[in-house]
């Protein structure tokens, strides 16, 4: 592995070909690189070399909504391709967040960034994570090779699915510079219901008889004594839904959000607004559900506060503590805002696992230039 | 044997299979074993049936760490392995050669863990697709994935393929509705990938196992995601007397926020034998939909009438709605027989290629064209919301060169497929079938680094030998291991 100081010069090519040059070079001389979209997803201060930015490796390629494709070169902002969509009235039904509140910094975040982060956002419990969305990447290997892998269409088995590897791979194995996603009507109707005065436990109660039900919960996230589900749907779909919830919960307090407010608390949900504003160390832990509470509770013992996602599949904790400690505690625990903590964004993985991943790097990346050290435990 | 073709066994494993029997038997239960001609000629040949071989040994075992000692005996002793669920695979995925051993899911049949409160299923990989569906169903959850041929087809072949079904315009196809896996490598570790949990905290080594047609490992246990059963479905039959505007109809349906579970297409051809077939009483015209929307008997009928707003524009010849669950299966009921109706018209090959959606006109009516040019007759049956394609090639196998020409029709579609866009498989895999024509889709460089990532899991390259990569491709990778 290359152990090169974190450098000041800065790539940022035009085109693929360009990119593919960059790369084919640092390859040969051993020097590694920093690799980033809007450097908006994950901190990689303490990554070593060069940064190369797909920045300008910019515009959308192609945009079919009756296809419900779009396909983007990686530089793409976000919030181009977000504004684009919804002209048609459709959208990435991921959600994929915008951590620039919780993260700070003044990048703007990329399409591509988002596929190497599997950026997913609180309708991931419905519609699935960013990487059900892939349809296809070009990307650019470790020794500068121009790769492609599945396409533009819904339904693609032909051959390896690098794609799933590429996206949530941050870098580490090549640098995205082409994604087709699948696109999907956005829902016309929307709201919310909130059920004050709870703790862990009865809300992972509520999101278990919730998402049990046939109606569709896109939403299913707790923080501060609320608990919130949302549903969406077609306008009479919506009104049925709704009924049938309550009549579900009959026994609860339960408020209505209407869809103006529905759309401001799921954003700020999405973007873990409520642990933006501190320097403090922020964790993002994949758990089972039902485990949810002991862990929340533990972490919380530690020190900080904690909010669910994903019906509970998601703990956020915000808050002081050592890596060991966290980790002692949920072991998958990956590190998003460092503050004062040591040691690896990533978690170890099992020993074959992590065997399986290095030989993977190996055949990506054989000279260890890209995001060097990022994703290892 | 017709076109395609296979490595020669290997000469030094053949002759050691009295000793490569003796080892298996020492490593398992007795009857895990099977290595008598008569019996392991069941496992010949898969659902390519044009192509058969039969192994050098079959093992049924009952666990994971069964299947662990299984490999660690084929990897010592350098055996190629060829995993078997079902047998059910178009594309003689499960093809053995003379020199391998089959490792068969016959006897992993165990549920190990329904958690409701969690939503997943947890199962040994030999459990059939629609016995997962029936197990929940006490519990108001169903397993979304539903290839046509659930009854028969097991999670393991379900996993190794990434099958869809009819359903997966809404549910997604088997990638998206897997959490975990217990695999075997081919060292005999034993590796869980993913679980309960909603994704991965490293690289997402689960999505790349899924649809690797049995070429990383073997897959022995799997955790699913499962699904609140909807509170009832009804589909909505649609003729028009154009290909082109049953096309339109499907795109116009897709954008305007009304999402199916379904959207199937039937042609003329396919309609013909269907009729001939099933009486299903379908409308005599060139295209029919089948939409299939979902949700309480108000949030259906709003749907149905968003459709029939949609249909209406575009002139059909007819627009059938079911108001019971009788008229519903009327519906269903040609487009099930589908595949059983071209049956009995003779042999076919199933081809599955997509295409974006907006290419479906032209592409079938491409496919006509070579239709008339290779002199044999075409249906076409499939997915149309995701531009999934089933073109039927009809032949006959007793008339000598009608195989190879059926091959030929099936390559040239299978090639404008990608020419429009698409893609080669879209749910029934590569295997042996499509295995030539892997260059029509990818660079030599594309190839050789899913090639390198197989190196990883399969070094020595023992893993379900001579499918998705073409031979001359592979080789360099293959010898490197004889060496
Ligand atoms: C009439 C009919 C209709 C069909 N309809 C559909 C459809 O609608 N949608 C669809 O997607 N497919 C369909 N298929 C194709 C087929 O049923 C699927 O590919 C199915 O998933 C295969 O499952 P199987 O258990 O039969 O696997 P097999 O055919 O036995 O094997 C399939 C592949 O999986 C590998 N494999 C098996 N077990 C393991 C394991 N434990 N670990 C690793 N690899 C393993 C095999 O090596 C092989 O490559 C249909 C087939 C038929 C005959």
């Amino acid at each position: 592995m290359s152990t090169d100081a974190i450098s000041r010069t800065a790539h940022a090519p035009g085109s693929e070909a360009e990119l593919a040059e960059i790369v084919a070079g640092h390859f040969t001389t051993g020097q590694s690189l920093r690799v980033a979209g809007g450097g908006t997803r994950v901190q990689t201060g303490h990554v070593a070399g060069e940064l190369l930015t797909t920045r300008a490796v910019s515009g959308v390629v192609a945009y079919e909504p009756g296809e419900m494709t779009l396909i983007a070169r990686t530089g793409t902002p976000l919030h181009e391709v977000e504004a684009m969509l919804a002209s048609e009235g459709q959208a990435l039904a991921f959600e994929p967040p915008d951590l620039r509140r919780v993260l700070g910094g003044d990048g703007t975040p990329t399409i591509g960034g988002m596929v190497a982060a599997n950026a997913s956002g609180p309708r991931r419990i419905m519609a699935g994570a960013c990487r059900d969305h892939l349809l296809g990447v070009r990307f650019v290997d470790g020794q500068g090779r121009i790769l492609k892998n599945g396409g533009r269409v819904m339904k693609n088995v032909t051959g390896l699915d690098l794609s799933k590897l590429l996206c949530g791979s941050f870098g580490t194995l090549g640098v995205l510079t082409e994604v087709a996603m699948k696109t999907l009507p956005q829902a016309q109707a929307r709201a919310t219901l909130a059920f004050p005065g709870v703790d862990e436990a009865a809300a992972l109660r509520i999101f278990s008889s919730a998402l049990a039900t046939p109606f569709e919960i896109s939403g299913a996230a707790f923080h501060d004594g609320i608990a919130w589900l949302r549903i969406e749907g077609l306008p009479p779909q919506l009104a049925y839904r709704q009924k049938r919830l309550q009549d579900l919960f009959s026994g609860r307090e339960i408020e209505i959000l209407d869809a103006d407010a529905t759309v401001r608390l799921w954003r700020d949900l999405r973007d873990v607004t409520h642990f933006a504003g501190t320097e403090a160390p922020l964790w993002r832990v994949l758990v089972k559900p039902s485990d949810a509470p002991a862990i929340a509770a533990a972490l919380r013992g530690l020190g900080g506060q904690v909010s669910l996602d994903w019906g509970g599949g998601l703990i956020w904790y915000c808050g002081p503590g050592e890596a060991g400690a966290v980790r002692d505690i949920a072991p998958h625990a990956v590190l998003v805002r460092r503050g004062e903590v040591e040691g690896p964004v990533f978690p170890r993985q099992s020993a074959p696992v992590e065997r399986l991943s290095e030989g993977l790097r190996r055949k990506f990346d054989p000279a260890g230039i890209l995001n060097p050290g990022l994703m290892e435990g | 044997m017709s076109g395609i073709a296979m490595p020669q066994p290997d000469i030094r494993i053949l002759e050691r299979a009295p000793q490569i029997v003796a080892s298996l038997q020492e490593a398992l239960p007795l009857d895990t074993v099977i290595f008598d001609p008569e019996e392991t000629r069941a496992y010949e040949c898969d659902a390519l049936t044009a192509y058969r071989c039969a192994p050098l040994a079959v093992v049924l075992p009952r666990s994971t760490e069964e299947v662990a000692a299984v490999m660690r005996v084929c990897a010592d002793m350098g055996v190629p392995v060829v995993p078997r669920g079902a047998g059910t695979s178009l594309a003689g995925g499960a093809l053995p050669t003379a020199d391998c051993v089959v490792i068969g899911t016959a006897r992993l049949r165990d549920v190990l863990e329904i958690d409701t409160d969690n939503r997943f299923i947890r199962v040994q990989t030999g459990v059939t697709n629609l016995s997962v569906s029936e197990m929940l169903e006490p519990h108001g959850f169903f397993y979304a994935p539903d290839p046509s041929s659930q009854l028969a087809c097991t999670i393991a072949g379900n996993i190794a393929m990434n099958s869809g079904g009819a359903h997966c315009l809404k549910y997604g196809v088997t990638t998206n509705n897997l959490m975990g896996a217990t695999v075997v490598l081919t060292t005999g570790e034993i590796v869980e990938l993913g679980g309960p949990e909603l994704g991965p905290s490293g690289l997402d080594l689960l999505g790349l196992l899924c649809g690797s047609e049995g070429q990383l490992g073997i897959v022995t246990e799997a955790v699913l995601r499962i699904v609140p059963r909807p509170e009832g479905a009804r589909p909505v039959l649609i003729g028009f007397d154009g290909a082109e505007v049953a096309g339109e109809c499907v795109a116009r349906i897709i954008r305007s926020g009304v999402l199916p579970v379904a959207i199937e297409y039937m042609d003329e051809p396919c309609l013909r034998a269907v009729e001939d077939f099933a009486h299903a009483g379908y409308p005599d015209c060139a295209a029919v939909l089948i939409v299939e929307v979902e949700g309480s008997p108000d949030e259906i009928a709003d749907q149905i009438a968003r459709i029939r707003d949609i249909a209406a524009a575009l002139d059909p010849v007819e627009f059938r709605e079911s108001r019971n669950a009788d008229d519903a299966l009327a519906i269903w009921k040609g487009r099930k027989s589908a595949f059983g109706a071209m049956g009995r018209l003779g042999d076919y090959i199933c081809l599955d290629g997509t295409v974006p959606v907006g290419q479906l006109p032209y592409t079938l009516r491409r496919i006509g064209e070579l239709s008339k040019q290779h002199g044999l007759e075409v249906a076409n049956v499939f997915h149309a919301g995701d531009g999934n394609m089933h073109p039927l090639i009809l032949f006959n196998a007793n008339e000598p060169g009608q195989l190879e020409r059926a091959e030929a029709f099936g390559a040239d579609i299978l090639r404008l497929c990608v020419e429009v866009g698409g893609c080669l498989t879209g749910e029934h895999g590569v295997g042996v079938e499509k295995r030539d024509l892997m260059g029509a889709q990818y660079d030599a460089v594309d190839l050789a680094v899913q090639m390198e990532v197989k190196d990883v899991f399969d070094p020595a390259w023992l893993l379900n030998p001579a499918k998705v990569f073409p031979l001359e491709a592979s080789a360099a990778h293959r010898l490197k291991v004889a060496e």
